[in-house]
């Protein structure tokens, strides 16, 4: 038998978890090994899925790295196994999680140990998700993460953050509970859970529609859509800064990988009829909270709504079900992970040195904070998709596909754009530009080294991919055709059904 | 005399009784001894009842049933007894509830409730539970001096003999339209049309209903789990519910299964109200024990659940549910044992208030039994509702489902709020931490146990896969 390297993928943070938990000794011994193990553990399943990728075969459509094990007697086996999609999603998470555990290490405070372990779990599930091949264990991971996240938010975060912690739990329960429901009647629909079994398989159409609603009931509050975006703004406000990061560098695009694996795998025909519905809510979204991140006066606010546009634009992507709507969402997300994660670290930075969010407590930081004003303003102009930057590719993509399908949907998105630059570069010139008004800003340090390092990868990363993504088309290139196809396949097949 | 080696468990258990009881009587101060011999009986009953053969036996004149579920059933009992005994040690010893009749009747309850796993027969049934009754009517008022306890023994008493008073009129109305009291002679002569038995079958499930703590038949249940000394408390919340589950279904699916659709909407009705209940009425609670008295009422609806559909996969499911709520709330008990200051023991949640700081260890465990109990994955807690719901759904009872799954939600609530008193809130004095081992064994297994099921969940299905009723 070959080497199991998804299963060393995901359980690899957990054992260092197991680690950091057995440390012992006095309080600075224990944080200091802990530490190690935490970026230890990280950076070595950061490089294993640089292999991975290395290993990774972009010539064929099928599912790779396939391990099966029995789980539940001659019911469930535990599947893994990766396409060119999941694959983008695992590196894009295990990139992260090193910078989340450095994140961490630098500005939390107390307790930095069961902090580590949070952070590590969490990115357990996360990887768990985008590997899982069967649809009971995608809900595991998937609702699993729902404990460490309560945790990082409740135990960590700001003076709210019970009724934030809360919110996030519920809401998110919520959404998903229907689709456990729906999982378990597809069991006893198909007879089978096995994801790629049911990508072959056709599910009757009449059951469809209410199961295409459950899954997407619990994607969209995931997602987050209008209108049950409302506990993002919350959760992010006050989860500390690695808890903003993973919330909305990877635990947003969960729900987004589950709309193109499960919602258009699945369900063709539903997806087909609600098209609009998702057009409709997505555009209502990147609109109306564009205008409400305007009038924002808390940065990590600000960026949550942002996020919530930004995530409107993925999902009118996914739905265009165009090549490139398809594969611009899947960038989309892939450098909105890197491009919010750095603003969510960028606020993080103001924060431990200021402790406020507040917008009118800064300005001038330029004169100040030189390096920190430069790095700032590189994500604020990727976050606005400004060319260059891979956040314009992936937003240029999504207009493309979309504009194939329905032009009002994609000149009414577009206006998201120019929504975004207004509020972006309003917060830049706010916080960045004009005098030094307070004048307890003039002692604020500039970025440390660790600081740097951080912003930098990211920074490569993000400009990179803005000139050459290439390397990101060539893996997700031929899973994405193979999807649409399959997806047109299934249509055409319902509907001639429906004819007879 | 052949017969009589079937029943070898029972009849060693009911000698050990009285022998424990004379050393009791004869042996001054002799709390300890008897405690240790109680603890052995119960293992070696254990053994024997594990020592008999899997094959379905019907002994005397088929009112006496043995097979492989009455044998699971058993041992789950004997099993949970044991370990609620060795959890409850120190706390009985502070409590001064330390009376060589503790034990004691305790392991007559147990007797009682074995009888009733076994019975096939109504007459055998109703002495069975008369058995087990008596005891936890005093076990309830055991704490005599105590104002609370004593009035959760009376409320206990009256409520429990009205409901055993339904059941025996059931009963008598069933034998009056079947013309018989064994199980199997009942479920030939039952049919839809014979409007008086099914009559009769209602006022059992009322009765049954009761012992299960299902709603509309709960009141007792707050007011006796918080009345009761802890000890007693975590014994109501454990053992007797396993009893009471097997004769549900056994009467469910033995005597009544010909009309299923006579009962069916009742069983339904009964989980759903119990759900919602569980769910709701435990969000104001202050006092710990009280919370999980409705949190019970809660489980036992979904425990019901899986009776609705009729199906053997709905029992295996409802079997499932059942020991993992055992395991939960061993756990959640043992966790409620440690709240000590200054000899006493605190039963305000808010005393929990910053947990996590004085005693991460603890605070973790009960973490873990929490989002369980919450049915939060991959916790075992979450294996036991998806087991039950897979069965619901299987028969396409798509509100019943629904309504659960909503209500998970709900309750979610209250879990996490005990979370947030534990993790979230400053932390108050710390508690003084019992150091039993009997209680940390029970605890550690228990937390253990449901973080790793998630690892290999087939080991109940494979426990249980055997057994098969209808």
């Amino acid at each position: 038998m070959n080497f199991p390297i998804l299963s060393a993928i995901i359980f690899i943070p957990l054992i260092g978890a197991i680690f950091v938990l057995l440390t012992r000794g006095n309080l600075k011994n224990t944080e200091k090994n802990s530490k190690y193990v935490a970026i230890f553990s990280t950076l070595v399943n950061f490089f294993l899925s640089v292999y991975l990728w290395y290993l990774f075969d972009t010539t064929t459509s099928d599912f790779q790295f396939i391990e099966e094990r029995e789980w539940i007697n001659g019911f469930i086996n535990f599947q893994l196994g990766i396409d060119g999609i999941s694959i983008l999603f695992i590196l894009l998470t295990t990139f992260i999680a090193p910078i989340c555990v450095f994140s961490g290490i630098s500005s939390i405070k107390f307790k930095i140990k069961e902090f580590l372990i949070a952070i590590l779990l969490m990115e357990t599930l996360m990887l768990g998700v985008f590997c899982s091949l069967d649809l009971v264990i995608f809900y595991l991971f998937f609702e699993g993460g729902l404990i460490p996240m309560f945790l990082i938010i409740g135990i960590w975060g700001g003076p709210n953050r019970v009724y934030s912690a809360f919110k996030f739990f519920l809401f998110t329960l919520l959404g998903s509970v229907l689709m456990l429901i729906a999982i378990i009647s597809i069991y006893w629909i198909t007879g089978t859970t096995d994801v790629i079994k049911l990508l072959d398989l056709r599910i009757p159409q009449e059951y469809q529609y209410l199961l295409w609603l459950a899954f997407f009931s619990s994607f969209a509050v995931k997602m987050p859509m209008w209108p049950v975006h409302t506990w993002l703004p919350d959760a992010h406000v006050e989860a500390p800064t690695p808890g903003s990061v993973i919330l909305a560098a990877i635990l947003l695009k969960m729900a987004g990988y589950g709309f193109i694996r499960f919602s258009l795998g699945l369900f063709p025909v539903a997806s087909d009829y609600f098209t609009y519905l998702i057009f409709t809510l997505s555009v209502i979204a990147i609109i109306y909270t564009s205008l409400v991140a305007l009038m924002q006066d808390d940065m990590k606010k600000l960026i949550a709504y942002s996020s919530v546009a930004h995530m409107g634009f993925v999902t009118i992507g996914i739905f265009s079900l165009t090549k490139q709507g398809l594969e611009g969402s899947i960038i989309q997300m892939i450098s909105h992970g890197f491009i919010s994660a750095a603003l969510f670290l960028c606020v993080g930075v103001l924060y431990d040195r200021f402790q406020s969010r507040m917008i009118s407590s800064y300005g001038g930081l330029v004169h100040v904070m030189p390096k920190y004003a430069l790095i700032f303003m590189i994500f604020s102009l990727a976050a606005l998709g400004l060319p260059g930057t891979s956040g314009f590719v992936g937003e240029f993509l999504i207009l493309v596909g979309v504009f194939q399908v329905s032009i009002i949907v994609a000149v009414l998105a577009s206006l998201g754009i120019i929504l975004a630059a207004a509020y972006m570069l309003w917060l830049y010139r706010r916080v960045v530009f004009g005098r030094v008004t307070n004048s307890d800003l003039k002692n604020m340090k500039d970025l440390n080294k660790t600081e740097l390092y951080i912003f930098s990868s990211l920074v490569i990363l993000v400009i990179f991919f803005g000139f050459y993504p290439d390397p990101l088309f060539k893996t997700v290139d031929i899973s994405v055709n193979n999807l649409i196809e399959n997806y047109q396949i299934n249509l055409n097949y319902h509907l001639v059904q429906k004819g007879n | 005399m052949q017969t009589i080696l079937y029943i070898f468990p029972e009849l060693f258990l009911s000698l050990s009784i009285m022998i424990i009881l004379m050393v009791g009587v004869f042996i001054k101060k002799s709390f300890k001894l008897v405690n240790l011999l109680t603890i052995t009986t119960l293992i070696f009953t254990t053994a024997l009842v594990l020592n008999q053969n899997n094959e379905t036996v019907k002994i005397f004149n088929d009112s006496y049933i043995i097979d492989s579920f009455s044998i699971l059933m058993k041992t789950i009992t004997l099993l949970f007894c044991i370990l609620v005994l060795f959890s409850s040690k120190e706390y009985v010893k502070i409590n001064n509830i330390d009376k060589i009749e503790y034990p004691i009747i305790i392991l007559t309850s147990v007797l009682g409730m074995i009888l009733m796993i076994s019975s096939y027969d109504l007459i055998v049934f109703y002495l069975g539970l008369e058995l087990q009754s008596l005891s936890l009517y005093i076990l309830a008022s055991f704490k005599r001096e105590n104002e609370k306890s004593t009035e959760a023994g009376l409320k206990y008493f009256v409520l429990s003999a009205l409901a055993t008073g339904l059941l025996l009129y059931g009963s008598s109305l069933i034998y009056g339209f079947t013309g018989s009291t064994n199980f199997e002679i009942i479920s030939q002569n039952l049919d839809a049309n014979n409007i008086g038995a099914v009559f009769g079958i209602v006022f059992i499930i009322i009765g049954l209903a009761f012992k299960v703590s299902a709603v509309p038949f709960h009141m007792w249940t707050p007011d006796v789990y918080e009345g009761a000394p802890t000890s007693v408390t975590s014994f109501f919340a454990i053992v007797p519910k396993i009893a009471a589950i097997a004769v549900f279904i056994r009467f469910m699916y033995v005597p009544f299964l010909n009309v299923i659709e006579q009962w069916q909407t009742i069983i339904i009705f009964i989980s759903i109200a119990s759900m919602i209940l569980g769910a709701t009425a435990a969000i104001g609670q202050k006092n710990i024990k009280r919370l999980m008295a409705y949190s019970s009422i809660g489980h036992m609806g979904y425990a019901l659940a899986g009776l609705a559909p009729g199906t053997n996969d709905g029992i295996q499911s409802t079997i499932i549910y059942l020991i993992i709520y055992l395991v939960m709330n061993l756990g959640a008990f043992g966790c409620i044992f440690m709240m000590k200051r200054e000899n006493i023991f605190c039963e305000n949640i808010n005393d929990l208030s910053g947990m996590s700081k004085n005693h991460p260890i603890l605070a973790l465990s009960f973490l873990i039994i929490l989002f369980s109990l919450a049915g939060i994955p991959p916790l075992a807690g979450f294996f036991a509702k998806f087991y039950i719901f897979m069965a619901v759904i299987k028969s396409e009872m798509y509100i019943l489902a629904i309504l659960g799954l909503l209500t998970t939600v709900i309750s979610a609530f209250y879990y996490l709020r005990i979370i947030k008193i534990i993790y979230f809130d400053k932390p108050k004095k710390p508690f003084e931490l019992n150091y039993d081992w009997g209680l940390k064994i029970s605890l550690i297994l228990s937390s253990v146990f449901l973080l790793i099921y998630f690892i290999y969940p087939s080991i109940l299905v494979n426990l249980i896969s055997s057994i098969k009723i209808i």
